[in-house]
């Protein structure tokens, strides 16, 4: 049984967060993810969760943290500048391995910017806006339906690899309203499971790990005692400051991740089959990309669209299979171009590449998106 | 049980001797809590201990519950998450007066707000010792540090009255000079169902004693001794006579406010329909 | 009778001071000892303020 819903991408993330058994919200006030935490506020004491609202946003990560160690499945969401607070304890949760989710609903920055307004600026910052070498996940949803499908998705990965993953909404999702089909129930929605122990608590060293390099995570109160820091520590999860043991822990952790880029990073493609050319675009800019190549093709432009979904780890294998296959990539995002470098990076010049920024406050138009796909392509 | 034994049961194996400097009263401190533990016998596995960064704040990792060693100032969100979390945890947070009164300050009032159940035991040696000899919040005025060579022009914070006013359901101070005493607080602390912090006033001889000439670690702790009065004789004094000295002893003490867990525990009830 | 560990000793002086029946000393290589171990009358002064956890009275 499933029922036909019109919601907002936030509220969407959130029935998302309910399938998902996210049962603690740790929050702070700030638009746009507000709706986030309001309907979280309301829904989950009926389930028997817990919502706070914090005196900030970094004790907002700080209470999510605390609540992981206790075993629950956590959530917190935010915007610039509210995203920009909570960098260090994202640093926290990377480096002691902390599964939790983060929505960051984007606005125009930097600073207070433009709050009500969809910027896509905070790419660079979801990958690099914590100190120190670090690697964690990012997902990027470009509908509403979407926005539930990437919110279990984001536990699955959080759980599985024990690491942060950023929501990276912005402001056109968070806020559209879309036809979206949901279960009547979530009971049958699979539950990312969190890895325990296999070994008594007496046996139990924190961070040793077996092949898939990340280790068990047993919750406090369990029987299992263990330390936590964010000083670099070895298995035992005491610190270690010896040089092998500062490669060891950044080594493993790099890893985790990427051993396993074919499982994490996705990619849509769209009337990609017969491509010449592509427009390479993510999220809220990805709505009108989709129309653009329609539009494109009925002028007989072979061109079609490059959708991350996984936004980082940087989908790097899939950039460069394009470059050998296309005569034209035009990236178009709302910002004055960030994840281009990236694109541009990976492509190495082996096919052109040109950037579509637009970040005026507004989102282009599928007929923008088009005169700009043919001043590029011709 | 002897605090030897005391030692072998609640210390992690292995892990002393400890980093704190010769003559630090950190190590007191935490043997204080450790008495405290073991006075009103917690299973290991119902204690979380969460602290922040700083000197004081590597104690978690000597002891053997469920422990953090968090980020600087970030002990107690994380603790409330804890909490929060899993209310049958007695969480415990260590940590210090830079820590819990400059970059933790406001999570420190709010929590006390709150009225959140959790133990503050917050080791103030009126200095950053980590870092080399700083002024904090709490370093008195005019005192000398790193930072403040001509002595400090800023005014101390009375964290006790702080805590008090921002809620704290239950606020005590003692010196390493009067361990028996600060252990009776915190165990005190521990019981007491609401948001408790305990001062507890430690020696850092290294960077605070020798910047302003009080002498090593057993002068000290005789200056706690000679400075420390208990609430009721202090009240005593006239305001002259207070001058320089500080009370100790239970400073406040509310059994009738509601603690936070318990509250967020009947609003699901109240959610759910009041099933 | 007076336990001590030694090597967690750091020698800081805190349980010379307050010993009462000067039992104590802080030797050459910066360790305590007992040097007078029959005056002790094992009040615990320095097993309650050592902070290192290196000295015990059993009793």
């Amino acid at each position: 049984m499933s029922k036909i819903l019109l919601l907002q991408g936030n509220q969407a993330v959130v029935e998302g967060a309910i399938a998902a058994g996210v049962r603690f919200f740790g929050g702070y006030p700030i638009t746009p993810s507000t709706e986030v935490a309001e309907a979280l506020a309301e829904k989950l004491p009926r389930l028997g969760g817990k919502f706070i609202q914090m005196e900030d946003e970094i004790a907002s990560m700080g209470a999510i943290i605390g609540a992981a160690l206790a075993g629950k499945k956590v959530m917190t969401a935010t915007s610039g500048p509210g995203f920009s607070l909570k960098q260090e304890l994202i640093g926290y949760a990377c480096a002691a391995e902390i599964p939790l989710v983060i929505v960051n609903v984007q606005r125009v920055g930097p600073s207070t910017g433009q709050p009500t307004s969809p910027s896509q600026g905070d790419v660079m910052q979801a990958r690099w806006g914590t100190h120190g070498d670090h690697w964690l996940i990012a997902l990027t949803p470009a509908s509403v339906p979407e926005c539930f499908d990437l919110t279990l998705r984001a536990y699955a990965l959080s759980e599985k690899y024990r690491t942060p993953v950023i929501l990276l909404m912005d402001e056109i999702i968070g806020h559209m309203r879309e036809k979206i089909e949901l279960p009547e129930s979530y009971d049958e929605i699979p539950q990312a499971e969190r890895k325990q122990p296999d070994c008594s608590p007496e046996d139990f060293l924190a961070y040793a790990t077996d092949d898939s390099l990340v280790p068990a995570m047993p919750a406090f109160g369990s029987g299992y005692r263990y330390h936590v820091t964010g000083l670099i520590h070895d298995e035992t999860g005491f610190p270690k400051g010896t040089p092998a043991a500062t490669l060891a822990a950044t080594n493993r952790q790099y890893n985790k991740i990427h051993n396993n880029l074919d499982d994490i990073v996705e990619v849509d493609y769209y009337q990609m089959t017969d491509a010449e050319y592509a427009i390479v675009a993510y999220g809220g800019a990805a709505r009108a990309a989709y129309d653009a190549v329609d539009c494109a093709r009925a002028e007989g432009i072979k061109v079609g669209l490059v959708r991350p979904i996984t936004i980082w780890p940087f989908a790097e294998k899939q950039m460069q299979n394009l470059a050998s296959k296309l005569k034209h990539i035009l990236v178009h995002e709302l910002n004055c171009g960030q994840y281009v470098l990236e694109v541009e990076r990976a492509v190495a010049g082996k096919v052109p590449v040109t950037l579509f920024a637009k970040y005026d406050n507004e989102p282009a138009t599928p007929s923008e998106v088009l005169a700009e796909m043919k001043k590029a392509f011709k | 049980m002897s605090m030897e034994e005391m030692i072998d049961k609640y210390f992690r194996p292995g892990r002393l001797p400890h980093i704190w400097c010769p003559g630090c009263g950190n190590g007191i401190v935490t043997g204080c809590i450790v008495k405290a533990i073991a006075k009103l016998n917690l299973e290991k596995n119902d204690v979380a201990v969460i602290s922040g960064i700083g000197c004081s704040s590597r104690a978690s990792g000597y002891l053997d519950f469920n422990t953090v060693h968090s980020a600087h100032g970030r002990a107690i969100p994380i603790a409330t998450g804890v909490k929060l979390a899993e209310p049958k945890l007695n969480v415990i947070v260590v940590t210090g007066d830079g820590d819990a009164t400059a970059i933790g300050g406001n999570h420190l009032i709010h929590a006390a707000r709150r009225n959140i159940d959790m133990t503050v035991v917050l080791y103030n040696n009126n200095i950053y010792g980590m870092t080399g000899g700083q002024y904090s919040p709490l370093t008195p005025e005019h005192a000398k540090a790193t930072t403040a060579p001509y002595g400090t022009v800023e005014r101390s914070f009375d964290i006790a009255e702080l805590a008090k006013a921002a809620g704290a359901t239950f606020v005590a101070r003692g010196t390493t000079f009067h361990a028996p005493l600060l252990a009776d607080l915190i165990t005190k602390g521990i019981e007491h169902k609401g948001f408790s912090l305990i001062e507890a006033i430690t020696g850092c001889p290294i960077s605070f004693g020798r910047q302003n000439k009080i002498g090593g670690p057993a002068e000290m702790i005789q200056w706690q001794r000679d400075h420390a009065l208990p609430l009721a004789a202090f009240d005593k004094l006239s305001a002259e006579q207070k001058s320089g000295k500080f009370p100790i002893g239970i400073l406040y003490q509310n059994n009738d406010c509601k603690e936070y867990t318990e509250a967020y525990d009947e609003l699901i009830v109240a959610a759910q329909g009041g099933k | 009778m007076l336990k001590i560990y030694t090597e967690r000793c750091k020698g800081c002086g805190i349980c010379v001071a307050f010993c009462p029946k000067k039992v104590l000393a802080v030797n050459e290589i910066e360790k305590v000892e007992a040097v007078n171990e029959a005056d002790c009358i094992k009040c615990g002064q320095c097993e309650t303020r050592c902070p290192d956890f290196a000295i015990f009275v059993e009793k």
